[in-house]
């Protein structure tokens, strides 16, 4: 291993990382979005890049989420490659029609004869204190709508080579990032790499029940998996990266040899991706594997308080996922 | 302010601009060549044609979906068009059959789109609202009301940056300046100077509401202050007139001092779409309109100027009805699409 790939930045630097290397290598990419420039964006991702591409590439605009989104649109059906910056996920009920009616429909609308390659980048996500209006997760809106892809890294190191991907890719893709992960590290290389879409990660092994997640329940169910394996359980950790396209068959797979699911995600449980993640399981072979129901943990149906233990209790944590990890292992035994 | 009296042609005028001097129809008539005024005319004609030949092939029962017919605007989309280089962009709205023809679409290809067929131009799957011709800078239209004008900030965006000295004509109706995309947009292109011209083609009603009900300005184009934009409304029945403001404003956005929006006042003649039964107006209204038919007009000046004959004329008319009837006849024998692996057409390779 070179002293490279050693090497740990945080999952902000890596998405900074992607960006900066992918403009650097392509004159048509560009980042556009509110106070990004000499702010360096609310969380400070493109901290650093006015000062290298200048006014032109990172676009500082109004407070105009639609008037973002159509920039981005019209300049992607031009062959450019705009990275629009959503400085928090909630904020794309704003920008909605251009995501959802034109980014998305425009292609097979048109017959093929477009195409429209941009990256919507959001912070998703609670734990921050910032109420009901800053911390949603909205993947399962942009997974139902045909057209766009939508990936939720859990790593700095998944986080640039998605990136690099999404940037490359020729269609709309929601990159969702996680506030959370924002701080944490990891082993990344320099180099410029690109990881592609529709590929799950087994990220811990384990023959008792599999763990479906993706973006910050990754490292929780990590964390419980850990504890858990002291008591005997053995965890497999399945790490999604893109919810569309979905790897099915890892999934199927993984399904298959644990006979035992439990998914969990962040976003309040009805309506969630983790149905249409039972729903695949239940449809795929592995569910003649079964030897329990198929269980869902995730956020609780309700808006995200405000207040520290409130919060907390919306979302699944670390010791919820014990739980419901612990008391899966034991059912249909 | 430039001085009223020679603003023949203006209705109201916002912004500090020095128009050149917009002459009377009469007079401009005799100062474009004889093959320009003959090409506005052909695409006035075809769109009236393809217009009424749709309504045809719809009682017919030809038709599957819904269209939105133009018939009585033909003057906007083809007056601003006509002052375009044919490497330039447009993006329109809905309503958007004549800005397809005046760009230069095929009448054929277009025609298959509109029945849902295969050889159309979005392969049936788009249909009369969506009827885009992108290899020839058509970029289509949107379904949703407004929708198109953020997207045209982008295109004009795209343009300034690759430093292209191509422009962008963006097209909406009276309705959209309602949406709030309209502010978004009309606000970044402002600031940024985008090298495109905002038409808005007031038809007078946004669907069945009277414009004069759903904003408190006599004129859109007032609304170009709040842009820091200059903005002209005009009538938009006399296609000379669009020409030579619409060529103004293009003058501008292409030497850098950004947009401008024109609003070109029309009326639609038909209803909004096929479920109208034109509750919310006045036949009398819609027949004061209909005796202000831009086609007419314009065929009778350029009699009356002596620029053309009536022969001539009437011979771009047959020819323009003859291409309608033979492309809706070729459309209707085109094949039609099939639904296998459509899944595969949502993402591009």
């Amino acid at each position: 291993m070179s002293e490279n790939t050693k090497r740990e930045i945080t999952y902000l630097e890596a998405v900074r990382e992607a960006m900066v290397q992918e403009m650097r290598r392509n004159p048509e990419v560009f980042l556009i979005g509110e106070d990004i420039g000499v702010y360096g964006g609310a969380f400070g991702v493109s901290k650093g890049m006015l000062e290298e591409f200048g006014p032109e590439r990172v676009r500082e605009t109004p407070i105009s989420e639609e008037g973002i989104a159509g920039a981005a649109v019209g300049a992607a059906l031009m062959g450019m490659r705009p990275i629009m910056e959503i400085m928090f996920m909630d904020f794309a009920t704003l920008a909605m029609d251009q995501l959802v009616n034109q980014a998305a429909k425009m292609r097979f609308m048109l017959g093929g004869a477009v195409s429209v390659p941009m990256v919507c980048r959001a912070p998703a996500g609670s734990g921050t204190g910032a109420a009901a209006q800053h911390s949603q997760c909205l993947e399962a809106w942009f997974v139902h709508t045909p057209g766009i892809k939508v990936v939720s890294p859990s790593n700095a190191y998944d986080a640039k080579g998605l990136l690099i991907s999404s940037i490359r890719d020729n269609n709309p893709v929601f990159f969702i990032e996680h506030k959370l992960l924002y701080r944490t590290k990891a082993s990344v290389p320099e180099e410029v790499y690109a990881i592609p879409f529709g590929k799950a990660k087994v990220v811990r092994e384990g023959s008792d029940l599999t763990l479906l997640s993706y973006s910050i329940m990754v490292p929780r169910a990590l964390e419980a998996a850990a504890k858990l394996a002291e008591e005997g359980i053995q965890v497999e950790v399945v790490d999604l990266c893109s919810l569309k396209p979905l790897d099915t068959e890892t999934i199927v797979q993984s399904v298959s040899k644990t006979g035992r699911v439990l998914i969990v995600h962040e976003a309040p449980v009805t309506g969630g991706f983790g149905g249409e993640l039972a729903a695949v399981i239940a449809e795929s072979e592995a569910f003649d594997y079964l030897d329990a129901p198929i269980r869902r943990l995730a956020g609780r149906n309700i808006p995200i308080p405000y207040n520290r233990t409130l919060e907390r209790a919306s979302v699944p944590q670390v010791e919820d996922i014990e739980k419901a990890a612990r008391a899966l292992a034991r059912e249909g035994r | 302010m430039t001085d009223s009296s020679v603003l023949v042609g203006a209705l109201n005028q916002v912004g500090e601009v020095d128009w050149n001097p917009i002459l009377d129809s009469s007079v401009f008539v005799k100062q474009l060549p004889v093959e320009k005024l003959a090409w506005m005319l052909e695409k006035m004609c075809l769109t009236r044609y393809f217009e009424e030949k749709a309504e045809e092939l719809y009682t017919r029962g030809l038709v599957h979906g819904t269209m939105h017919l133009s018939i009585g605007m033909e003057a906007s989309p083809v007056g601003s068009i006509a002052a375009l280089e044919p490497e330039d962009f447009i993006i329109h709205h809905h309503r958007g059959h004549g800005h397809t023809i005046a760009k230069g679409a095929n009448i054929v290809t277009m025609m298959g789109e509109f029945l849902g067929k295969e050889p159309g131009y979005c392969r049936g799957r788009g249909g009369s609202m969506h009827i885009a011709d992108v290899s020839d800078g058509n970029m289509g239209a949107t379904g949703i009301v407004g929708g198109g004008i953020p997207i045209a900030t982008g295109i004009g965006l795209a343009l300034q940056m690759r430093k292209s000295p191509q422009i962008l004509l963006s097209y909406f109706g009276d309705g959209s300046t309602n949406e709030g995309a309209f502010h978004e947009a009309l606000n970044m292109a402002s600031v940024w100077d985008l090298p495109i011209v905002f038409i808005c083609d007031n038809n007078k009603y946004g669907m069945s509401m009277d414009f004069r009900h759903s904003m408190n300005v006599e004129y859109i184009s007032t609304r170009a202050a709040s842009y820091g934009m200059p903005g002209i409304s005009i009538d938009g029945n006399d296609v000379l007139t669009v020409y030579q403001v619409v060529s103004q404003a293009i003058g501008r956005a292409r030497s850098g001092k950004g947009p401008t929006l024109v609003e070109n006042v029309s009326y639609r003649w038909r209803g909004h779409s096929k479920s109208d039964r034109n509750l919310y107006r006045t036949q009398d209204e819609i027949e004061d309109w209909m005796n202000r038919c831009p086609i007419k007009r314009f065929k009778q000046l350029l009699l009356t100027s002596q620029v053309m004959r009536e022969d001539e004329i009437e011979a771009i008319d047959r020819a323009a009805k003859q291409t309608i009837d033979d492309a809706a006849e070729a459309a209707i024998l085109m094949p039609e699409p099939t639904p296998e692996n459509m899944e595969d057409e949502v993402y591009a390779p």
